[in-house]
């Protein structure tokens, strides 16, 4: 098992009538990862994390986690894992102590000392003996870790962990995520918060209408767009008229009291001695890489930005 | 295996008995065996026409016989389906399966302990109003010999081993009815239209067991299976309606059941 990859995914489908949910999805997890799969609403994440975990037969391809797959081995399939998807869910009725034991006896074990561990470490202790039906968005979610490392998991399934949650809540459970992946649980983390994603993922899938449109490292993501600089100045004019005749230098444009530009480094280098010999005061000269945000909006909006050009091109000929 | 269903089972009875439904459930079965007792001392008529209605003064062993008898119609269909009807149901109400079906218990596990969960509380349900019902009439009546179907008089001790054999084999149609509500709960995903369907289902089976012309299915109906029992107070004891009981039964229960596992076994647990 220890070898195995955590998560091995290939050609998921799930089809609902003619609705194509999941298309031909592959998702590679290693073991050590913070991945994070990012898409828009409706782009298929809680439909392939269900499938993941078992809930939903795929249409057509293979899952494996740690090597068994959910559909053969059946609860086998999950050992080792544990998460949540679309939230955490309880019985309301039943407090957040029994809620606990019931699951830990699903799991053939009762330690209550460690139901206590965990709630102290969500910071439930105190609220234990209430009935879930009572709890708030927030103790849920933080009820629904605790309920997920009762697993003691190699790997854990977050589904939007801190959707729902006040800013507090959202720091606090970014830090536990860190914190559990520090200490060398591989975490799968559904997300559509991109700096969420940007803070706490080093590997990233991005899905799109149910396909997977990048897999890959963040900083691979990150590198691949086009990086430029920027450049502050009091004499903005006379810099510009620098920049536009320095060699290498090109795409200048004004930007919010600042110039962009387009250069490899070798000829910013030779641009600052430039502008220092030509007594041109800098106060600032900073490399700008795209965020994620631009890359993720370029990814998943792109078809229909293409689609728009195209309706309108169409209309212009017409 | 056993003892991982065993684990499921415990819970599922925790899970019971946390809940309101099942409170109804059972203080309906408590309460109307009381409520008949106390309306039939405040009046000077009796249930003649009905087994047993034309001694119920006499002793009370005889009070849970009638009872039995009233409450087939729909009362213990109804207070049945409560909880069968809404153990599958309830899980996809509160999008809970995904929470025990991501755990170490495989689908026919879990299903395996909600059916003898609903099972065991169908079995209190009845066993409850029966002796409630003993207890009820003996205060009232005292605990005296009963009379038979037959005419015969029998013991309070032996009679009160007849009524727990008929407690035994009322149980059957009414695990019948469960079994259908199960299947329903896990077909709807709806509590109120399992509830309901199975009401429905219970008083189908009673209409058509009065219906001209239904004679030859007579005795293969879930409704007349209720009647069983009748057959343990005849001298001797007519063992024929029993033993039809147990196996008309066995289908009743086992082929919903079977329809429900496999649909629970092969379901996408997705959002409702």
């Amino acid at each position: 098992m220890s070898d195995e990859l955590p998560v091995s995914a290939r050609g998921l489908v799930k089809l609902y009538g003619e609705l194509v949910a999941v298309d031909h999805v592959d998702l590679t997890v290693e073991k050590g990862d913070v991945f994070g799969y990012l898409g828009p609403n409706g782009a298929g994440k809680t439909t392939s994390l269900r499938m993941l975990l078992g809930l939903i037969r795929p249409t057509e391809g293979s899952i494996e986690l740690f090597g068994r797959d959910p559909q053969v081995a059946g609860a086998k399939a999950l050992e080792g894992v544990a998460g949540f998807v679309e939230g955490p869910t309880f019985y309301p009725y039943l407090t957040a102590r029994r809620n606990l034991r019931l699951l830990a006896a699903y799991d053939d074990g009762d330690s209550r000392s460690r139901i206590e561990e965990l709630l102290a470490l969500v910071e439930l202790s105190d609220r234990g003996d209430d009935k879930v039906g009572g709890y708030s968005h927030g103790m849920r979610q933080r009820l629904g870790i605790a309920a997920a490392l009762l697993r003691e998991p190699k790997l854990l399934l977050l589904d939007e962990p801190t959707t729902g949650l006040d800013p507090a809540g959202m720091r606090d459970m970014r830090d536990l995520v860190r914190r559990l992946a520090g200490e060398g649980i591989t975490v799968l983390l559904s997300s559509h918060l991109l700096t969420e994603v940007e803070e706490l993922c080093n590997r990233v899938a991005i899905i799109r209408k149910g396909r997977i449109v990048y897999e890959g490292q963040l900083q691979d993501l990150l590198s691949t767009a086009a990086t430029g600089f920027r450049l502050r100045s009091p004499e903005l004019d006379r810099a510009k008229a620098l920049l536009l005749a320095q060699p290498g230098v090109a795409e200048v444009t004004s930007v919010d009291g600042s110039l962009r530009f387009q250069a490899d480094e070798e000829a910013v280098a030779a641009l600052s001695i430039a502008l220092g010999q030509a007594r041109i005061g800098v106060t600032a000269l900073v490399p700008e890489a795209a965020s994620l945000e631009e890359l993720f909006l370029g990814m998943t909006e792109g078809e229909q930005a293409d689609g728009e050009r195209a309706a309108a091109k169409e209309e212009a000929v017409a | 295996m056993i003892a991982a269903v065993g684990r499921v089972y415990e819970w599922e009875l925790v899970k019971l008995l946390a809940q309101k439904r099942t409170y109804l459930g059972l203080l309906s079965a408590i309460l109307v065996p009381i409520v008949f007792v106390v309306v039939l001392v405040l009046q000077t008529g009796g249930p003649n026409d009905v087994p047993l209605g034309r001694y119920i003064r006499d002793t009370g062993l005889a009070a849970p016989f009638v009872v039995l008898f009233f409450m087939s119609i729909w009362g213990l269909p109804l207070i049945t389906a409560l909880v069968a009807g809404d153990i599958v149901a309830a899980e996809s109400h509160n999008d809970t399966l995904k929470t025990i079906l991501t755990r170490s218990r495989d689908r026919g596990q879990v299903f395996a302990g909600k059916v003898l969960a609903v099972l065991t509380y169908t079995f209190v349900v009845v066993f409850a109003l029966g002796l409630v019902g003993l207890a009820a009439g003996s205060i009232a009546w005292g605990f005296h010999p009963l009379t038979s179907l037959s005419g015969t008089k029998v013991s309070p001790g032996h009679g009160l081993v007849l009524l727990v054999a008929s407690l035994a084999v009322y149980f059957l149609p009414l695990a019948g009815i469960a079994a259908f509500g199960l299947l329903l709960s896990t077909v709807t995903r709806n509590s109120a239209a399992s509830v309901v369907g199975s009401l429905m289902f219970a008083l189908l089976m009673q209409l058509l067991g009065v219906l001209p012309g239904t004679e030859s299915i007579r005795p293969y109906l879930l409704g007349t299976q209720f009647e069983a029992w009748h057959g343990f107070l005849r001298t001797p004891a007519d063992w024929v309606p029993v033993i039809r009981a147990f196996w008309v039964c066995a289908l009743y229960i086992s082929i919903p059941v079977a329809a429900a596992y496999l649909v629970f076994l092969r379901r996408d647990v997705a959002s409702q």
